[in-house]
């Protein structure tokens, strides 16, 4: 059973904008009928020129081995798009456990939600301070705290609470997901169709 | 105070509230497809659980289905692997399948409306986001991911938050030249593709009521692209004209009882939403995009915005769409050749749609640069288009209509740009590599892609008409 209660890790900057699940998972390799494997086309047709494995794209970040880590920092906007559930798969399958921004889409944060990847709206200032800071220092420690609803920048001390809905974060701590919840209502559902239909 | 027509949907859908828990929110039409399905069946599997409801889930096959030769077997293997995982699946859990090659495959946001499984009051979900399109008949309908389409299968029922309301009020007459597309693509490029995130729109005005209802589900089809959840437009009488007598519509005794209550069906005078925009229908031109977010829209004649007049912040990300689009900021799209032009998607693949270009293109030709396919959103709408001879007029322009699907719009299936090439299309996204890898995509209206077919060129459809 996975949970998630705090994470400290190194960062992977993404400095880009309005990133959609075409980006973070193109549609073609959407083929696959379980939830696995998706890792390694994440971000597919920014990560290698040309569609070609042989061939990374040197100034793409997954490609530079100083940036390495659990957390996924972005620009805002992130996730817009279509609904794919294989985005989260693809970030989930490969390492990453948080994704910070100043702004994510509707259906990608209860994608990501519903894996056990935590989004994390910050400021647009304190997502600029992530940054900056990683520049500087591509060797920094970012904390999440989920019980504290915090994230800090370890180099700095800098830090800011983030919101998360209560019942959410009773289930990433304790590993609970949503159908656990909506089967324990089965008689009220029976019961609502029942009196409506 | 009074409701608006999204909180009487939403409220009577609500099976159960506990404090500091999302509703348990019950859902009446659920619509699947071979890409987002497979995995919730692996977890009904896992807990050893069946379908709750099966009449409630409808299945078609429609992002991966190739769009020529449908009667053969589908040759790329991962797609047809995923085609026949759901037709074992549909038959393992009793749901009804509308796969390739059934009279009543399509597009699943095309096949709802036209079989009469979409009503006014439901609550519609499915895994693909562009089940906004829905709204168009006064439903909340909107895309889920496929854990939650799990949680549909299992129980009817997902767990949801409330969304915030907005009100779109679009007034006046469209000039000529200017259709539903163009409304949606314009809105989209005012308020920008996350304008409406965390919002449920409520589309309306005068505008709006004009619209057929085809010409509404283009519009409620978009509301994702402004990040919005979903849209809808209260029914009317174009909206129970438009059900009357289809497929699964209710008759006789059912028809009337349906009808008293879908007349109840829209926001009090006095309803209070979080955000009001008012747009007039007059400012409007035929839309095109330039970027690679459906925000990055303009009218046709303008010209794509100067680097300098973005806001500085903004400037890195206009710059990388600008260089994938391979196009310099400040110049005019009037006069751009084109590679290909593509009519389909669930924006814009409907027999209105079909019609619209062809009434354009009739004693026309395509230009000798351009390829031209026409993908009918399903094969209801294919069968209409011959009977009406639709299809003899694309053919005499060098137009090639083939089978329903997905198609072009998303670069899954065989249906791709080629890197580098140049579309104007009819569908909903302009993400860079959507519609193939490195493929560059123009979003138009499909009159505004008629004209381009004809001329080989971004051309105002105005100088034609």
């Amino acid at each position: 059973m996975q949970t998630f209660q705090k994470i400290i890790s190194t960062v992977v900057p993404l400095s880009i904008e309005n990133i959609d699940t075409d980006q973070i998972i193109p549609a073609r390799f959407l083929k696959a009928t379980t939830r696995e494997g998706f890792g390694k086309n994440l971000f597919r047709d920014w990560r290698y020129e040309n569609n070609d494995e042989n061939k990374p794209r040197k100034d793409f970040v997954l490609n530079n081995p100083l940036y390495k880590g659990e957390i996924l920092v972005a620009e805002k906007n992130f996730g817009c798009g279509s609904s794919r559930e294989h985005a989260a798969w693809a970030l989930a399958d490969y390492g990453f456990r948080v994704v910070v921004s100043s702004f994510f889409a509707d259906i990608f944060k209860n994608n990501a939600l519903n894996n056990f990847i935590l989004p994390v709206t910050v400021s647009d200032k304190f997502l600029e301070q992530i940054f900056d800071e990683v520049q500087k220092n591509p060797k920094i420690e970012v904390e999440v705290d989920l019980l504290e609803q915090t994230i800090k920048i370890l180099s700095s001390g800098q830090s800011e609470q983030f919101e998360i809905n209560p019942y959410k974060k009773e289930c990433l701590i304790n590993g609970y997901d949503d159908i656990d919840y909506l089967l324990s209502l089965k008689n009220k559902i029976e019961e609502y169709e029942t009196i409506n239909h | 105070m009074g409701q608006t027509l999204i909180d009487k949907i939403w409220d009577s859908h609500v099976v159960y509230s506990k404090p500091g828990y999302p509703d348990a929110f019950y859902i009446d039409a659920h619509f699947i497809h071979e890409v987002t399905s497979p995995q919730a069946f692996d977890g009904l599997r896992k807990r050893n659980i069946p379908v709750f409801n099966t009449k409630r889930t409808h299945a078609t096959a429609d992002h991966n289905i190739p769009t020529l030769n449908q009667h053969l077997p589908i040759k790329e293997e991962l797609s047809r692997r995923q085609v026949e995982m759901l037709t074992k699946n549909c038959k393992e859990y009793g749901i009804e399948l509308y796969g390739m090659g059934h009279p009543f495959n399509g597009i699943v946001h095309i096949i709802g409306p036209e079989l009469g499984i979409t009503l006014p009051g439901m609550t519609i979900v499915c895994g693909d986001s562009h089940t906004s399109t829905h709204g168009a008949f006064g439903t909340i309908g909107f895309g889920i991911g496929t854990s939650q389409v799990e949680q549909v299968l299992a129980t009817q029922c997902i767990l949801q938050y409330k969304p915030k309301k907005m009100k779109i009020e679009i007034n006046g007459k469209l000039k000529k030249g200017v259709v539903s597309k163009d409304i949606i693509l314009y809105i989209i490029s005012k308020i920008t593709a996350s304008g409406g995130t965390g919002y449920f729109v409520e589309y309306a005005g005068e505008t709006i009521r004009n619209l057929s209802m085809e010409a509404r589900m283009t519009i409620c089809n978009m509301s994702i692209e402004m990040g919005a959840r979903g849209g809808l437009i209260a029914p009317d009488e174009i909206t129970f004209d438009y059900i009357k007598g289809r497929k699964f519509a209710p008759q006789g005794d059912d028809w009337d009882k349906a009808l008293a209550y879908w007349k109840t069906l829209h926001s009090d005078p006095d309803a209070v939403f979080d955000k009001v925009l008012q747009f007039d229908a007059a400012d409007i031109e035929p839309m095109i995009t330039y970027g690679t977010n459906p925000g990055m829209g303009m009218g046709i004649t303008k010209r794509i915005p100067s680097l300098g007049d973005i806001d500085e912040h903004d400037r890195k990300s206009f710059k990388k769409a600008l260089d994938y689009m391979a196009l310099e900021d400040g110049i005019p799209l009037l006069g751009k050749p084109v590679d290909y032009v593509f009519f389909g998607s669930c924006t814009n693949a409907r027999i209105e749609d079909l019609r619209m270009v062809a009434s354009f293109v009739k004693g026309r030709k395509k230009a000798d640069n351009v390829q031209v396919w026409v993908i009918p959103g399903s094969k209801q709408v294919e069968k209409q288009a011959r009977e009406e001879g639709i299809d003899t007029i694309f053919e005499a322009a060098g137009f090639q209509l083939r089978g329903p699907g997905c198609s072009a719009c998303l670069g899954m299936n065989e249906d791709k740009i080629p890197a580098g090439k140049y579309c104007i299309s009819t569908s909903n996204r302009n993400f860079e590599g959507r519609q193939g890898p490195g493929a560059r995509t123009f979003l138009a209206s499909p009159l505004t892609a008629a004209a381009a077919a004809i001329t080989g060129k971004i051309t105002d459809v105005r100088e034609y008409l």
